[in-house]
């Protein structure tokens, strides 16, 4: 799997009698806080700058006079009815961001105070073996190399998606006071790039979530639970404590 | 204490969890509810409005200042910019009769009416600017015009500790204030030519507001009345649901 969470490539060793169950610690808790805080926050900004971007739609898919996908077409405005809402998008727009910006740096925070960033961040090797992770996904017969918490393409994606939040903060600033922040604007490729770069990096979410979930759901139950309660359940051999 | 199987335990510490997780999607939900509950009919809830004043204080107090300026661009870059709204610009109006009503601060009616000419003969100033929509277009367009704080100075001295600057046109019927900090920034013009040449009507003619610290909604076109004023005089589009700052 492309992102299959921890324990998701064990060997799957034979059934022996002298393993027992035991309760193994999947994800911290502040981790998971993180994770479920940002998700709705996320999602909401999403949904209020699908409000902002109706009033000036520009960005599509295509070359010269040919346009193969126009953000958005009708029929997505008329069934959506995220029309004529500028005003209120905005309003929230601004005031999700600072619940984002505050999540979002809590989070990059505690990731490098705790030293969980070394689970997250991707190593030399992560490159390639994300490669193979993403085969053996899509039903290749590749071996998955070994993995620490997070596999090579988790480490890879799960790190750029931090990446993507800092860019969406700086280029979503770019917009706001191009101005007051004209550095900024300057550094980004100016007031209209900055509001195209915004665009696609909302678009990277949507495509992430669209792949973070199918994984999930593959991985299972047990999977989806550890990052509910932060357990899994692992066999260990009897008599080793717990 | 008995000893919990593992299968016991990860159940018992799910469904905490999910019931912590529930009460927090109810709080998130209720926060929701309260965000975008009650106000005026086309205005934004009052809780919003509130984070839109907030907001502004944050930026008035850490990121603007009258040093900051829009970037200007060369006369090549000059694009063409379409006329976006004509509320306030009646079309049987008589240009030849306008003039320009100044109520200084602290006076009760207009100490002044000025000609285009009285205007005129402040210092001239040109400026190509990337003109900014509230909607998200923008168009690099060439103004002339005065300084607004050559204005004041000029034609309302002693205007500049007012908190506000209210402008109308002359039907009264678009009307914008502006904190005054940004009426003195020294890219606000009184402008009365556009790409080179007189004002058009549609674009404002014969005088209007035009500063790149702001969207286009408070750079208002056919100025028929200036007032300095300590209390937030009246605002279009924050009437409508838009940040009464609307800051860039």
């Amino acid at each position: 799997m492309m992102f299959s969470l921890p324990g998701g490539n064990k060997p799957a060793g034979k059934r022996d009698n002298r393993l027992v169950k035991v309760l193994e610690e999947k994800h911290k808790v502040a981790t998971r806080w993180f994770h479920w805080v940002n998700f709705p926050i996320l999602s909401l900004m999403i949904f209020s700058g699908l409000l902002i971007y109706w009033s000036y739609d520009p960005y599509r898919i295509g070359l010269g006079d040919i346009t193969l996908f126009h953000f958005f077409p009708d029929w997505f405005y008329n069934s959506t009815h995220i029309d004529h809402k500028l005003a209120w998008g905005m309003a929230l727009h601004f005031f999700l961001a600072w619940l984002f910006t505050i999540n979002g740096i809590a989070y990059v925070i505690y990731t490098l105070v705790s030293g969980e960033w070394r689970e997250l961040a991707p190593e030399a090797r992560s490159f390639g073996e994300a490669l193979q992770v993403a085969k053996h996904d899509m039903g290749f017969k590749v071996a998955l190399p070994p993995q620490g918490r997070y596999n090579a393409a988790q480490r890879i994606t799960y790190s750029a998606i931090v990446l993507m939040g800092g860019s969406s903060l700086l280029t979503g600033l770019a917009i706001y006071k191009p101005a007051q922040l004209h550095w900024l604007t300057a550094l980004l490729g100016g007031y209209e790039w900055a509001r195209w770069e915004h665009f696609w990096l909302t678009m990277g979410y949507i495509g992430f979530f669209a792949i973070h979930i199918g994984q999930v759901i593959r991985a299972g139950w047990a999977n989806f639970r550890s990052m509910i309660c932060g357990y899994d359940l692992a066999e260990a051999e009897a008599g080793n404590g717990d | 204490m008995a000893i919990k199987s593992p299968d016991r335990e990860i159940s018992e510490r799910t469904r905490r969890s999910f019931i912590v997780m529930g009460a927090g999607a109810v709080a998130g939900i209720a926060g929701w509810v309260a965000l975008n509950h009650g106000g005026e009919e086309g205005d934004i809830p009052p809780a919003l409005r509130g984070i839109l004043g907030f907001n502004e204080r944050v930026v008035r107090s850490t990121l603007y200042g009258n040093t900051h300026l829009a970037k200007t661009y060369p006369a090549s870059a000059v694009g063409r910019i379409k006329v976006n709204g004509d509320v306030g610009l009646d079309e049987d109006e008589n240009l030849a009769d306008w003039h320009l009503e100044v109520t200084p601060f602290g006076a009760s009616s207009p100490a002044a009416k000025l000609t285009l000419a009285d205007v005129r003969a402040l210092p001239r100033y040109e400026q190509t600017i990337d003109f900014k929509c509230v909607e998200g277009w923008s168009t690099v367009t060439q103004f002339a015009g005065a300084r607004l704080s050559d204005f004041t100075a000029k034609f309302a001295p002693g205007s500049e500790k007012a908190g506000c600057i209210g402008m109308k046109t002359p039907d009264e019927e678009y009307y914008v204030s502006l904190d005054m900090p940004s009426a003195q920034h020294p890219q606000t013009l009184l402008a009365w030519e556009m790409n080179g040449k007189p004002l058009e009507p549609g674009h404002g003619a014969p005088l209007r507001l035009v500063t790149p610290v702001k969207y286009g909604i408070k750079n208002i076109k056919r100025i028929g009345s200036i007032e300095y004023t300590d209390t937030r005089p009246d605002d279009y589009w924050a009437e409508r649901g838009y940040d009464w700052y609307a800051g860039l």
